[in-house]
């Protein structure tokens, strides 16, 4: 902390020295600077002091510090074994006054290497008693660098470090807050959640949580948060520690009351928020659907900062992300809906505004909101999660998302937004909207969603936009949507088969699907389209995946280009080698049943085409394959393949007697007899209709 | 550091409607309503119903009893009073027991007056939201959208914010957000209903609302009172900080803490109005009245004011009467010097503390307090000549090794006080005037007036040196409470410590006494049971009666004189005075309106306020609030002030 006299008084001079050209500002900088390489302790002692008074409260007078390189040689004096503890007291005042200047002026010290310094200095006094000015003023000044967000974290905590900063946060409560926000910053990885539970930290935050002091309390809820967050294990733990008798969950609704103050409102509200999406409180909890949601609900009111708004939009979005039942309560808690519409236009209120001081949001979101004029597009990006959080699967809900004034206009406008966030959150706001049948064909279509969808698709490298934008189009293609032709046109069959091709499990998923839905009753044209791009090749790859999503997604693109008599006869007239290979590839692997069965129905298609059946009734092995399925303990691999002995064998068609015979001699006729005696009606039914086709 | 000083505000809970009143939830609610003025609705009014609507279980739960064919048939009843103004957050909850054939429900606000043949929500000056569309109606027969449809087993809230004039409603406890804006006052909770089958409860707040209304309550609180201290004040120069200082200032001077006075005066750079001595001197006579001791304080009131009781008859008679219920009680010197040692004084009472902020402060002092004269086995105790000094300090006990445990007699303390003071102070002091008090007050006239005019010329004698007297006070005080911690007098008040000194000393041996012996008697006689008491006090009775119809005579009738005589005569025709109808009056708390009233006559014939200006703020706070009740100005209902200023510590 700063002192207070001497700031005033530097203050002063500092308007002095504005006044003074530059030089005579280097020359009165140098004249303490010189001394501070003395070595006589006392003149460098009072070298120090003056620096500080020069720094306190001049962000421009920090830049010239750190630019002359004196940096180093503070860290030199603080390394140094033999100098006094007065002295390093001193000189860690003035790095962190260093440190709360500009984020570069952070970074610059970090790179200079601050902190590992700092880190040995703790060490070195971790015997010593933790109110020592000396540990206090470093704390404060790991605490402004950490603030600044712009120190990457230790990869893995030492454990002593860790166990000795944790000690620290204990008392009293200066310290208390630097540990708790150090904590806060610096806890990204899964991992470093992890270790800082193993030493005690979960403790430390139940202790900090029941301080008396707000300062306290607050970073210590964004500690909460930033531990807790996507970690299930250490959200279990937390939710059921406890201090002076109450629960975490229970204090954090404490500090989530209507009359604390808002940020700390907030912090409370996302740490819940965490702890529900990491399982440690269910959806039905109180204290999730009611305090958590409608405290959140309430934080995106008119009436809040701009990056309160922002921040509570973003929390109660992915708060509400997947439960329906948060979903249906938001959705009708205090004219949400409507506020979020708010959001889209509100595009107005940061025009004139200056920076603001003193947003204290929580670290996931630090120096976010340093930019005004990068405040609309915060809100809109915010207020499209929400939305798309809550369309996600009630569809009442959806059809009041989609009346909302104005709303698919700034979608359509969104998807081509120049931020990517923007435009992501705009993607995902489309994609829970596509899983409507009424909207793909209304809405969508009036407002010809496809075009920005495509160009994103294609012009985009970020992964997690393609993923969500292919999801996006996989909906757009179902069979009912109007908009197929028009994606087709896009060039969407090259683009898709593009797309099996990435290294990315999810896109080769999303690819392969939308080719299955865009090959469902399809034209000719469009089949052999997709075979053409896609290629036998990239079929046998997909076909080996080890996702096996995209195995069954692969197999069902087959079945759905192998039906109807004439398109199986084209295809299998043109590929029915290699999709003959694919198959006996599949039903010879080690697959799970629901694959195997995939596989036969495709053969059955096969075996519905006019001269595609001799590709199976040629090929031995296959026929014996199939018998063989007939017998195996699986009643839906049995219905399959029995299907598909009665497609080729099916009376009316030409050559069947002839199908017959040679089925009759391998003992199919008989296997159908047998299998006349089971208990299940489907295959009963099917084992039936195979039989009356024998003559 | 700097943290310390943002330390805590926020963490402090304060207290949400001050202290509970009995066990009325819904009075606990809205604890700033006036039920006398504005009561608050509690149940269904039976008469302010439509007749197909039928009332039950203590016309808290609503049926429909109509046809139901069309909207012709819809039916609304009010609660029995409108929703206060101050009550500032008003909220109900309605259950759906039954959705009944169609579920056509209302449930809202309305005027009185309003159609009750209607649905709330339809016609001028009513609102409501509908169960079957989840519609709501503002005034008119077409709804808006506004939230979802609700049906049997939902709970339905009705919430109505007095400040801004919004209505809200909940659904199974979740918010649904504001519906109406800019509502007329005087709004009755109403609910309406259309098909039949159609049956509902309210919850006026006699059971746990779904929805958590205390949260939002104390939301508001705090709004409230983060706008009263944001309030600007235009403050050029520091007047505004003068003022305060002025106000706090003279209210230490009017309850006459002196100490306390000067060492504010000091650190706010101010002078007195009023001089140090004239301080003491009314510090004196309230110490006094407070104990009771009303024949004392009259002749000393004679002799430091003179012609101020004989210029106000009815004070003079209000204090002639307090005399006498004293000497009922048997406190007054009068009685007292009777039944006890002659030269023995009077039990301290009480310590003064000022009236109008007695939250629980102005406690009797210790049990027993209202005391009865000490039976015969006492009064042979033997009396102590006492001495004592202004000067006295507790560090010549200290280091003369005694401690606490064996407390020193008075005698011994006296002694060795003045001769301290005789070793350390020049000759001139010593000459046996100024700093030693000859203090026990004999019960003759003539001597308590020596006893006066030697603490007036005392306490001129101390002005040069008062920062000395104020620090040696404090330690004396110090002293006292471990000597008397065994008594379980905690009286130890700012007052107390502040311009008492001098006869605590004194007091607190005696009080010792006093009060073993109370304890030993079984109960209080009158005049302490002494006959001779007894007949003084009747003697008395008649001077006073005498007094009273010379009053008559020369002034007019007086009901209040006349209803005070009435009421201190009337103890007399009881056997135990304290147990009867009329004993009230012997409570030490009734000496305070006395004991102030003496004060703001002091003061207003020095030309000085009669209440201390903070008082009158205060007060006058109090009565603009109630002002903001009756105007409806829901505000007042999170501005209490005593919450204010207890959340203030």
């Amino acid at each position: 902390v700063e002192p207070h006299g001497p700031v005033c008084k530097l203050l002063h001079l500092h308007l002095i020295m504005e006044v003074l050209p530059t030089y005579m500002d280097v020359e009165h900088s140098r004249a303490y600077i010189d001394q501070l390489y003395s070595n006589d302790s006392h003149k460098c002692f009072q070298a120090v002091s003056e620096l500080k008074f020069a720094v306190i409260g001049s962000v421009r007078e920090k830049g010239t510090i750190i630019e002359q390189g004196v940096v180093v040689r503070l860290l030199q004096i603080l390394r140094s074994s033999e100098l006094d503890i007065l002295l390093k007291t001193e000189v860690v005042t003035v790095l962190n006054s260093l440190a709360k200047g500009l984020p570069e002026h952070a970074s610059s010290l970090v790179q200079a290497g601050l902190l590992p310094a700092l880190w040995e200095q703790i060490e070195t006094c971790a015997g010593g008693s933790g109110t020592s000015a000396y540990t206090q003023m470093i704390l404060c000044c790991l605490r402004s660098v950490y603030r600044q967000g712009c120190a990457p974290p230790p990869p893995s905590w030492d454990h002593k470090l860790l166990t000795t900063l944790i000690q620290h946060g204990y008392h009293p409560p200066s310290n208390q807050e630097c540990v708790a926000n150090i904590l806060a910053h610096a806890c990204k990885t899964c991992e470093q959640q992890q270790q800082l539970v193993d030493a005690g930290g979960a403790d430390l935050v139940a202790c900090m949580l029941c301080s008396p002091v707000s300062r306290v309390q607050l970073p210590a809820l964004h500690c909460l948060a930033a531990m807790c967050y996507k970690n299930e294990r250490v959200s279990s733990i937390l939710a059921t520690k406890s201090y002076g008798g109450k629960a975490v969950p229970d204090l954090l609704v404490g500090l989530m009351a209507r009359d604390r103050p808002r940020d700390m409102q907030l912090a409370a509200a996302t740490s819940l928020t965490f702890l529900h999406r990491a399982g440690a409180l269910s959806a039905d909890d109180p204290k999730i659907i009611f305090k958590t949601l409608q405290c959140l609900v309430r934080m995106c009111r008119r009436d809040r900062e701009v990056w309160e708004r922002v921040e509570a939009a973003n929390t109660l979005a992915y708060l509400t992300e997947v439960s329906t039942e948060l979903q249906r309560t938001a959705a009708m808690t205090d004219h949400l809906i409507h506020t979020m519409n708010d959001y889209l236009k509100d595009t107005t209120s940061s025009a004139g505004a200056s920076a603001p001081q003193g947003i204290c949001g929580s670290p996931i979101s630090c120096r976010q909101y340093d930019n005004p004029s990068t405040w609309p597009e915060l809100m809109l990006e915010a207020a499209l999660k929400v939305y798309a959080s809550l369309g996600a699967n009630d569809e009442d809900i959806r059809q009041r998302v989609i009346k909302t004034d104005g709303l698919m206009n700034t979608i359509v406008t969104s998807l081509s937004a120049a931020c990517p966030a923007v435009q992501l959150a705009a993607v995902r706001c489309l994609h829970s909207l596509s899983r409507s049948v009424h909207t793909l064909r209304t809405t969508f279509q009036d407002h010809m969603v496809w075009r920005p969808l495509m160009t994103v698709l294609k012009t985009s490298s970020s992964e997690e936009l393609v993923t969500v934008a292919s999801s996006t189009l996989c909906n757009l293609l179902l069979e009912f949507s109007p908009s197929k032709e028009h994606i087709l046109d896009q060039g969407a069959v090259e683009f898709l088969c593009g797309l099996t091709r990435r290294p990315h499990p999810g896109l080769r998923l999303n690819a392969v699907w939308a080719l299955m839905n865009m090959a469902f009753q399809a034209e000719h044209r469009v089949k052999v389209s997709i075979l053409h791009h896609l290629g036998t090749d990239q079929i046998f790859r997909l076909l080996s995946d080890t996702d096996v999503h995209i195995l069954m997604k692969t197999l069902g693109l087959l079945r759905n280009l192998l039906s109807t008599k004439g398109h199986i006869d084209q295809i299998m007239q043109c590929h029915g080698k290699e999709i003959m290979q694919a198959i006996i590839l599949i039903l010879e692997g080690e697959h799970s049943a629901e694959v195997k069965e995939q596989a036969l129905c495709i053969l059955a298609n096969i075996a519905d085409g006019d001269m595609a059946k001799n590709a199976i009734m040629s090929n031995e092995d296959v026929l014996k394959k199939l018998m063989n399925y007939m017998v195996i303990p699986n009643v839906k691999l049995q219905i399959a393949a029995t299907f598909c002995i009665s497609n080729l064998i099916w009376n009316v068609e030409e050559g069947a007697a002839e199908r017959q015979n040679k089925l009759r001699d391998m003992g199919v006729y008989k296997l159908l007899q047998n299998l006349m005696t089971t208990t299940d009606t489907a295959l009963f039914d099917k084992v039936k209709t195979a039989l009356q086709q024998f003559h | 550091m700097k943290m310390a000083t943002s330390s805590g505000r926020c963490s402090v809970e304060p207290p949400l409607f001050g202290p509970h009143t009995g066990h009325d939830p819904i009075k606990a609610l809205y604890p700033m309503v006036n039920e006398e003025e504005t009561p608050l609705p509690r149940c269904w009014s039976s008469k302010d119903k439509y007749s197909f609507i039928g009332l039950t279980q203590n016309n808290l739960r609503v049926h429909y009893k109509g046809h139901g064919k069309n909207h012709k048939d819809a039916a609304s009843v009010r609660a029995t009073n409108p929703i206060p103004a101050a009550c500032g957050l008003y909220y109900y909850e309605v259950k759906i027991v039954s959705k009944g054939r169609d579920g056509y429900m209302g449930i809202g606000l309305s005027s009185q007056g309003v159609n009750m043949n209607r649905l709330p929500g339809w016609d001028k000056n009513s609102f409501g939201y509908h169960g079957d569309d989840g519609h709501s109606f503002c005034s008119s027969g077409s709804g808006h959208p506004y939230g979802p449809t609700f049906t049997t087993g939902d709970v339905i809230g009705c919430g109505i914010n007095l400040i801004d004039n919004v209505c809200f409603y909940t659904k199974n406890g979740h918010y649904l957000g504001v519906a109406f804006t800019d509502l007329p006052p005087q709004l009755y909770p109403t609910v309406g209903l259309q098909t039949p089958g159609e049956v509902v409860d309210a919850n006026f707040g006699q059971a746990p609302f779904v929805f958590d209304i205390g949260e939002m309550m104390r939301e508001s609180q705090c709004r409230v009172r983060t706008t009263i201290q944001n309030f600007p004040v235009p403050d050029t120069y520091g007047q505004w900080q003068t003022m305060l200082h002025r106000m706090v200032s003279t209210y230490l001077v009017h309850h006459g803490y002196c100490a306390t006075a000067e060492a504010f005066a000091r650190s706010t750079s101010q002078d007195f109005d009023e001089e140090l001595t004239s301080i003491k001197n009314r510090q004196k006579i309230q110490k006094l009245v407070l104990g009771g001791r009303l024949g004392e304080a009259i002749e000393t009131v004679q002799q430091l004011y003179p012609g101020l009781l004989e210029n106000n008859h009815n004070l003079l008679f209000m204090l002639k009467v307090r005399q006498f219920i004293e000497m009922v009680n048997g406190t007054d010197t009068e009685v007292r010097g009777v039944s006890r040692s002659p030269s023995r004084p009077p039990t301290h009472e009480s310590s003064p503390s000022p009236p109008c902020w007695s939250n629980g402060r102005t406690t009797d002092p210790v049990p027993g307090t209202s005391s009865t004269p000490p039976s015969s086995s006492t009064t042979s105790t033997p009396v102590i000549q006492q001495h004592t000094s202004v000067i006295q300090s507790t560090k010549n006990v200290i280091s003369s090794g005694q401690t606490s445990a064996s407390p020193v007699t008075t005698e011994e303390l006296n002694q060795r006080n003045a001769q301290d003071l005789r070793a350390s102070s020049p000759p001139s002091a010593t000459n046996g005037t100024t700093p030693v008090i000859h203090l026990p007050v004999p019960s003759g006239s003539s001597s308590s007036s020596s006893s006066s005019s030697s603490t007036s010329s005392n306490s001129s004698s101390n002005m040069h040196d008062s920062d000395t007297e104020m620090e040696c006070m404090e330690a004396n005080s110090h002293h006292l409470q471990e000597t008397n911690n065994s008594l379980g007098d905690t009286s130890h008040s700012n007052g107390f410590s502040n311009g008492f000194s001098k006869d605590i000393d004194i007091q607190d041996d005696e009080n010792e006494e006093a009060m073993e012996v109370e304890n030993s008697v079984g109960s209080r006689k009158m005049c302490g049971g002494n006959p001779d008491a007894i007949g003084r006090m009747l003697a008395f009775g008649k001077e006073v009666q005498h007094m009273s119809q010379v009053l008559r005579r020369e002034l007019g009738k007086n009901d209040h004189n006349k209803k005070i005589l009435q009421d201190a005569f009337s103890l007399l025709a009881y056997n135990d005075p304290w147990n009867s109808p009329v004993g009230w009056q012997l409570d030490p708390l009734q000496r305070e309106p006395v004991c102030q009233s003496l004060n703001s006559a002091i003061l207003e014939s020095h030309h000085l306020p009669r209440r201390p200006p903070l008082e009158i703020c205060v007060a006058h706070t109090k009565q603009l609030i109630s002002l903001m009740s009756r105007s409806g100005i829901g505000s007042c209902a999170f501005a209490s002030v005593d919450s204010l200023l207890g959340s203030q510590q």
